[in-house]
């Protein structure tokens, strides 16, 4: 039994029984579900196991190797921190959603086949939704049914490319597939939606900051880092995936630098940090996607982190809109205190997470002579500095003091922020256990005098770039505001091209129907001259005349038939 | 909670100005510190003195004078999918 059960059932069918469960029963359950998940991980044989017959496919539902298994200890964690976060929260749905979704997303980790992996990968779409829509507002609705849309449309093309592939191939194996032929290009292009690729990624900065204050926390960790996970096994060394990664890390920082929603401008840098993934993967060495997976563990925790201390903000406060907020520091030291160990993971300061495992992509870029991707690299190194890393806390905790005192975040939230915080500076002063769970040995020492320096001098300087830009008012100001971005073109556009449609098709139908009414009231004066009532045909007419009409067709009837 | 007249450190201008200045000091000091080890470079530009401090700050100014212009293209009310 315990050899066949994937840690993500235990979350999927425990997350059933927390309805049944009350008050502090349901939440000290919800929390065991990840400890469960996690030791039945480590329990797990490598190699693959669970394997199901159906319509004569057989389907891998456990396949353990090292790339399956760090993204599952990950996920595992992150369920677990996000569980804490939430521990306030007094509403089954979230609990239910929450649990299952990061259930999915590990089980579609250890999916052994396309077929497996298409059913957790809906699942995760369909379980996460409630997570937005607890919100309980218009504007989340909305959101929801847009998040919705998007990612059951991933979903369908995947099942569309697994279908074809497998015609072509005969294997539905999650393998290496490499980008040949159809059915393999809509599987890239279905975790590409998934992974927020440049003009597929707008249900990202759409949907997660319209969430609840913990659900984006989980929202935050899971899907996204599904799909790099996909991408990595299936597609390693897609060069195509350079050069898509490059502009992931570089456009959307121009977003996150004027955006007032400061939850939001956290959607814009995930979808920065992705990026560095994706060259990752696109490079395909060892060192590279070595790279991508330390990268996917320790920005899961520091992007937690990050949306954990503004929830914090958004719950105390009731805005998290960087034109209101200000001077909470007073208010909220601690919560201001993660926040700047995130702030400083994410940007890569030197004893913290990101540092160790950004700088090994970095690293494989440019010793793989991509000098150009290494140069967008760079520059969206020193700006996901400025706008996560300086934004983010400045705007929140110290700029101008808006007058808002508010009490420090709820002591879960500060539990689970300080456990994450803790494990973000843990693994930079420490990497060495990261580093011995990743998919190849690790030849790679990232404390050089090289590296430290020449990363403080980037980010030291981004900093002085900021405090110049501030000094002399030159910054751009937090302004209430929304900033169009591709969403506009289903939001907006496509609405009005379907508006303008609509109402040519009525106009044609109402031209139409005045033609036909035309028509009608002739074909009606007609017959009315006819049959009115001093119409020919309505007259009275002796009875005599009717018998000589019959005599006639009797006749006429007699003489044809003798004919 | 705590008393919204309560000064703390960092209200005080001078300190802001402090702060500001210590940035543009370890910034300098990082500067020179390129002539005091062996860099290990991939490409020739990486080993310009002082390469990455520019790049760092060239690429953050021109990013936010860049956000700045295309903020003028993208921004709109706050309602404005409100319909």
């Amino acid at each position: 039994m315990t050899d066949i059960l994937s840690p993500g059932l235990i979350l999927i069918l425990g997350s059933l029984v927390l309805p049944f469960l009350k008050g502090i029963w349901q939440r000290g359950f919800m929390l065991l579900l990840p400890v469960l998940g996690f030791w039945q991980t480590l329990m797990l044989a490598p190699g693959e196991s669970g394997a199901i017959e159906i319509f004569g496919l057989t389907l891998i539902t456990i396949r353990v190797d090292a790339l399956s298994l760090v993204f599952a200890y990950i996920f595992h964690i992150a369920a677990l921190i996000s569980a804490i976060y939430a521990w306030h929260v007094r509403d089954t749905v979230q609990h239910v959603a929450g649990m299952a979704y990061a259930g999915a997303a590990i089980g579609a980790v250890f999916a052994g086949d396309l077929i497996t992996l298409f059913v957790y990968w809906e699942l995760t779409a369909l379980t996460s939704v409630f997570l937005i829509w607890a919100r309980r507002e218009e504007s989340a609705y909305r959101a929801g049914l847009r998040y919705l849309l998007v990612q059951v449309g991933s979903g369908v093309i995947l099942l569309a490319g697994i279908v074809i592939h497998q015609q072509q191939s005969g294997s539905i194996a999650f393998t290496k597939i490499g980008l040949d032929g159809l059915g393999p290009t809509l599987i890239f292009l279905a975790f590409g939606i998934k992974c927020a690729f440049p003009l597929l990624h707008n249900w990202l900065q759409d949907a997660y900051p319209e969430a609840t204050v913990t659900g984006t926390v989980f929202l935050s960790a899971f899907t996204t880092k599904l799909a790099v996970y996909a991408l990595a096994r299936g597609f390693p060394g897609t060069e195509m995936l350079i050069w898509i990664g490059a502009t992931m890390t570089a456009f959307p920082i121009f977003y996150a630098v004027i955006e007032n929603d400061l939850r939001r401008v956290l959607a814009y840098s995930l979808n920065n940090q992705l990026g560095f993934m994706v060259v990752g993967i696109g490079i395909g060495t060892e060192l590279s996607l070595n790279g991508t997976a330390a990268h996917a563990f320790s920005h899961i925790l520091y992007k937690a982190l990050l949306f954990m201390s503004m929830g914090a903000v958004l719950f105390r406060t009731g805005t998290i809109k960087g034109s209101e907020l200000g001077g909470l520091y007073k208010s909220m030291p601690w919560t201001t205190g993660f926040c700047i160990v995130g702030a400083a993971s994410i940007s890569a300061f030197p004893l913290f997470s990101g540092f160790i495992s950004k700088s090994m992509i970095i690293t494989a870029a440019a010793g793989g002579g991509h000098w150009f991707t290494w140069g967008v690299l760079l520059f969206a190194s020193a700006g996901v500095f400025h706008h996560s890393g300086i934004k983010i806390p400045y705007f929140a905790f110290f700029a101008h003091d808006s007058g808002i005192r508010v009490k420090e975040a709820p002591f879960n939230m500060l539990l689970a922020m300080g456990l994450t915080a803790f494990l973000c500076i843990a693994i930079g002063v420490y990497p060495a256990p990261l580093y011995a769970i990743l998919p190849f040995p690790v030849d790679f020492v990232p404390y050089t005098v090289t590296h430290v320096i020449t990363q403080l001098q980037l980010l030291m300087y981004s900093a002085l770039a900021f405090a110049v830009l501030m000094r002399f008012g030159i910054y751009p100001p937090e302004l209430r505001s929304v900033n169009l971005d591709s969403d506009w073109i289903y939001r907006r556009f496509l609405p009005r091209i379907v508006g303008a449609i609509r109402n040519g098709l009525a106009a044609l139908q109402q031209g139409a129907e005045t033609v036909a009414e035309r028509w009608l009231r002739r074909l009606l004066a007609v017959v009315f001259h006819y049959h009115g009532p001093s119409g020919l045909l309505a007259r009275t007419w002796p009875i005599g005349g009717a018998a000589l009409c019959v005599l006639a067709m009797l006749g006429g009837f007699l003489l044809t038939y003798f004919l | 909670m705590d008393d919204p007249k309560k000064r703390y450190w960092l209200d005080e201008p001078n300190n802001v100005s402090k702060i500001y200045w210590t940035v543009c000091a370890v910034c300098a000091a990082l500067f020179v510190a390129d002539a005091f080890y062996h860099k290990h470079i991939h490409f020739g530009a990486e080993g310009w003195f002082g390469f990455y401090g520019i790049y760092g700050f060239v690429a953050c100014v021109g990013l936010v004078l860049v956000a700045k212009l295309l903020r003028i293209i993208l921004i709109r009310p706050e309602d404005y999918y409100d319909d």
